[in-house]
């Protein structure tokens, strides 16, 4: 495998961005993520970005944004409907290919426009599933009680998770759920979706992200402490929510030993969990112990989750800090679909 | 290090039709990911990876309909991975494919373009009411004729140039069982005497709108020496995005065009691409665009390529360079798909398994597909000997 | 099942492309209870959505100044391209446009399309009807309008026009207060290369 580092990141999270279209708000961070590296659209190898037209309620809405890269002359490029993590991969998967050393990969959201827990109850099963128009937060409701009443979580457990969120998210600038709350005064807020209190849920945001991705020498000239990416894999589970069992994540577990992330001590972990109850699935899946990894010490989703970007975010976050020396070796994961359906799990580490 | 040496080992089709009611999406996907499995001689579990493609989710109205289709493509505990850049996402799926085993990430996978327009209103996919711009085109015909009155008025080309086209393309779809539109009868007088629907763009110059899925599966070099059948092998791939609105543009012949096709025959160490190249998938939704793409991907010199048309080069009895020998986009139109079949067919071509449309001896194949507006262009070169 | 099903048959194919996979050709059998029910083809499920959309920065600009008569255009910083309607960002920098443009109402039909069948959301739009790539003075790209009072064949690539505008008492902040674009009867613009559009340098209106 050719070492490939995250070498540069930007991101924007706001409850709402109403003021600027999408093309308008990426332009910044997108300039400012290759600046960073003294880099331009020109000494890209490839560039690949994440975004969804469910979400824009527009057909080919990644059109409009591609403007925003500086896409004359032509350049190498691609897109997927997914979260920009996979973006990133597809990035990282063609940086091993050979022969480019460079990639820009970007991915933007925005969910004030419309009701993302209904536009989302559009990605289920459309014969069986989706005319019953379950909005996603009822979805994990679902979750949640197999997890509740099986004994796999306590309620006390999820408003820990929770009020540990709203703590780290105060000292990161793009958090949008940044007000502190104690486990007592979690417990004490009146369900929303019965079991799922509005700490449980995620703190939807509008936003976007950039991340410039180098290989080898061309990393550690661009970036002083480059944030290697030592094994990246991502798994998916069945849909159907009957066939699964929800109180685990099996395709998380799988990626992450694909990946090698228990190979070492990890110091920091940033997952995508929108919800209390899909993170503590994914810090048991991950065997993660809180007592020597920081997890999530942006707050995560549920301090700001921002749709089809806030898996690559994750990664960008996780490396921000690697580039810090806040930790040596961090594990970053991006999910997509209901429950945790698809799991992606990228190993970082510092030289 | 070199990237793996890759190889087509089964290409898989759905019947194209307007609308497949016989078979729910995740039905459609399997039968051309069935048909794959089988020429390949392999089975769900020896698939690493699926990659598919489709174009805009508002198709079917279902957001990321990967995520419901995991079950059917026996892709739980796998990855699966989403390609969308437009009308060229069936080409580009099959380069992100590739790249999977070019990487050394997977060794076997299986990639799938489709679209099922009959799932949903694609008049109401593709014109979602937006308050601040007006709507004076009808569809994908109102964008493309000014481009290619520009075309017409830049070369000279005679009038019917369009029609031949079509013609040919409607023929050869009758050697395809799997093309949408069989027209046993169809004269070329009948072209030109359809109806205008964007002058200069006739009915028959157009391209129909289909439900339909296209599969293939894709090894590394181990895997293609040990395959017992026939075996197209990945030459080169290249994708290549630009602006599509900037003075000075070249709307004809767009750079993006012109540097994926350079692009794709370097990595297949082509020089005479008209002489060297066998067999051409190119994605031509709107007639005139053969003699425009023969053009931009150098086949022919600027200007000559409505000549290529009128000598009947690009026919698939007796050209030089046989064009869209499946009856090409114009003959099957699943948008998601119709860049894989582009693709998929460059394979079955030198694999020599295109059965009635084969061109005979084809031992280099080019595939090819464009999206957005003209911006978004995917191409792959496949071969019949190891590059 | 399907429409022109027929299959040439003078060389037979060694298998029938046609038929279905083996491992979906099984037969399926259904219990006995459900023997004689009528199979479901389809099911129907409407789906609607509300979104509120943002124009953003640009275009509400541009929307507003509709609602006075005038066209905004934004310059490119680096290159001076002018670029309406206006996104915010040019292309050929990867940034953010610089400076607002006022733009005439005069210009250039860079290409155009006849329009021969009705199209669904504009009942108003009687074919045949020309839609064209309109260059206005001083702008760098074309942007799409009807051209109206001629008859459509009669229209020509570098043919000048002017905007029709709506009767002021029925302005809005809308890209249809242009009714469309008429002839000005002045010479053509002479276009020597086909291949391209726009202009590369923006010129003063």
């Amino acid at each position: 495998m050719i070492d490939v580092a995250v070498v540069a990141f930007t991101q924007r999270q706001e409850d709402a961005i109403s003021g600027e279209s999408e093309v308008e708000f990426m332009v910044p961070l997108m300039e400012q993520a290759k600046a960073s590296v003294g880099l331009t659209q020109s000494d890209m190898g490839f560039t690949c970005s994440g975004s969804s037209d469910f979400l824009a309620g527009q057909a080919f809405s990644f059109v409009m944004t591609i403007d925003g890269t500086g896409p004359v002359p032509p350049i190498s490029e691609s897109h997927v409907e997914q979260d920009g993590a996979w973006a990133l991969y597809e990035a990282w998967v063609k940086i091993q290919c050979g022969g480019i050393d460079t990639a820009f990969v970007y991915s933007y959201g925005k969910s004030s426009p419309g009701s993302v827990r209904d536009v989302l109850a559009t990605q289920m099963d459309p014969y069986y599933v989706c005319p019953l128009w379950p909005d996603s937060y009822a979805v994990e409701a679902l979750a949640a009680r197999l997890m509740l009443e099986g004994g796999h979580v306590s309620e006390r457990r999820l408003a820990e998770i929770a009020a540990r969120s709203r703590a780290s998210a105060a000292s990161n600038p793009h958090a949008v759920r940044t007000d502190p709350k104690s486990v007592a005064e979690i417990l004490a807020e009146d369900y929303v979706i019965d079991p799922l209190r509005p700490s449980d849920l995620p703190a939807e945001a509008d936003g976007g992200c950039a991340v410039v991705l180098a290989a080898g020498d061309r990393a550690r000239d661009l970036c002083e402490r480059p944030a290697w990416i030592r094994g990246m894999d991502h798994r998916g589970d069945a849909h159907t929510l009957g066939v699964r069992d929800l109180t685990s994540s099996a395709s998380t577990r799988l990626a992450a030993h694909r990946a090698g992330a228990a190979a070492d001590k990890i110091d920091l972990a940033e997952l995508h969990g929108p919800f209390t109850t899909s993170e503590h699935l994914l810090i048991d899946a991950l065997g993660l112990d809180e007592d020597s990894t920081a997890v999530n010490p942006s707050g995560g989703a549920l301090a700001a989750n921002t749709m089809m970007a806030s898996g690559l975010i994750r990664i960008g976050e996780a490396a921000s800090r690697i580039w810090r020396g806040d930790g040596d070796r961090a594990v970053a994961h991006a999910t997509s679909g209901p429950c945790l359906q698809q799991n992606m799990v990228c190993v970082l580490e510092g030289d | 290090m070199a990237a793996e040496r890759t190889a087509v080992i089964g290409v898989g089709q759905t019947k194209y039709a307007a609308a497949r009611r016989d078979v729910s999406m995740a039905g459609l996907l399997r039968e051309a990911a069935y048909r794959a499995l089988e020429m390949a001689g392999k089975t769900w579990s020896d698939i690493d990876a699926v990659i598919i493609g489709k174009a805009p989710d508002f198709f079917e109205g279902v957001m990321m309909p990967e995520v419901y289709l995991a079950e059917a493509l026996g892709a739980v505990g796998k990855p699966i991975m989403r390609v969308h850049t437009a009308g060229s996402v069936g080409g580009s799926t099959g380069c992100v494919a590739a790249s999977m085993v070019q990487s050394r990430v997977h060794r076997c996978v299986l990639t799938i373009g489709w679209e099922k327009q009959s799932e949903s209103n694609a008049m109401w996919a593709l014109s979602l009411p937006q308050p601040f711009a007006t709507s004076v085109n009808a569809g994908a015909g109102g964008y493309f004729s000014p481009i290619i009155r520009r075309y017409m008025m830049m070369t000279g080309a005679p009038e019917l140039i369009g029609c031949m086209v079509a013609h040919k393309d409607r023929r050869q779809a009758l050697l395809n069982p799997y093309a949408h539109l069989h027209q046993h009868d169809l004269t070329f007088e009948q072209v030109v005497d359809s109806p205008m629907l964007w002058d200069p763009i006739r009915y028959s110059e157009t391209c129909p709108s289909s439900d339909g899925a296209c599969a293939m599966v894709l090894v590394d070099e181990a895997g293609g020496d040990r395959h017992p059948g026939p075996v197209a092998w990945v030459h080169g791939t290249a994708m290549r995005s630009e602006s599509n609105s900037y003075g000075g543009r070249n709307m004809v012949s767009p750079a993006a065009s012109e540097q994926c096709a350079d692009d794709v025959f370097a990595q297949a160490g082509i020089v005479d691409r008209r002489a060297e190249i066998d067999a051409v998938e190119m994605y031509v939704p709107f007639s005139w665009y053969e003699p425009m793409w023969l053009e931009s991907l150098g086949f022919a010199a600027t200007g000559e390529g409505w000549r290529m048309v009128e000598s009947g080069a690009t026919e698939l009895d007796g050209g030089d360079l046989p064009v869209n020998c499946s009856g090409g986009v114009l003959s099957s139109n699943p948008i998601g798909a119709s860049g894989m079949i582009r693709f998929a067919e460059a394979a079955m071509q030198v694999m020599g398994a295109a059965g009635e449309h084969q061109v005979d001896g084809a031992r280099r194949a080019v595939g090819h597909a464009y999206g957005g507006g003209a911006q978004y262009f995917a191409m792959w070169v496949v071969g019949s000997d190891k590059p | 099942m399907f429409e022109e099903d027929r299959v040439s048959a003078d060389r037979p194919a060694a298998r029938d492309p046609l038929a279905a996979p083996a491992a979906l050709s099984a037969p399926v059998t259904l219990p006995e209870a459900l023997a004689g029910a009528e199979p479901v083809e389809s099911v129907c499920t409407p789906i609607r959505m509300t979104y509120t959309y943002t124009p953003g920065r640009a275009l509400s600009r541009y929307l507003r100044a509709m609602a006075d008569k005038r066209i905004l255009g934004e310059r490119c910083g680096a290159t001076g391209q002018v670029f309406v309607p206006p996104r915010g960002v040019s292309p050929l920098a990867g940034a953010a446009t610089s400076e607002v443009v006022e733009l005439a109402d005069t210009g250039y039909v860079e290409s155009f399309n006849i329009t021969r069948v009705p199209i669904e959301r504009r009942p108003d739009l009687k074919p045949p009807y020309c839609s064209a790539w309109i260059v206005l003075d001083g702008a760098s790209v074309g942007f799409l309008g009807l051209v109206i009072n001629i008859a459509p064949e009669e229209v020509r690539i570098g043919m000048r026009v002017r905007a029709v505008w709506k009767p002021d008492e029925e302005l809005e902040t809308s890209a249809g207060n242009i009714l469309g674009w008429e002839p000005t009867g002045e010479p053509d613009e002479v276009i020597t290369d086909y291949e391209r559009i726009g202009r590369v340098e923006a010129s003063d209106p």
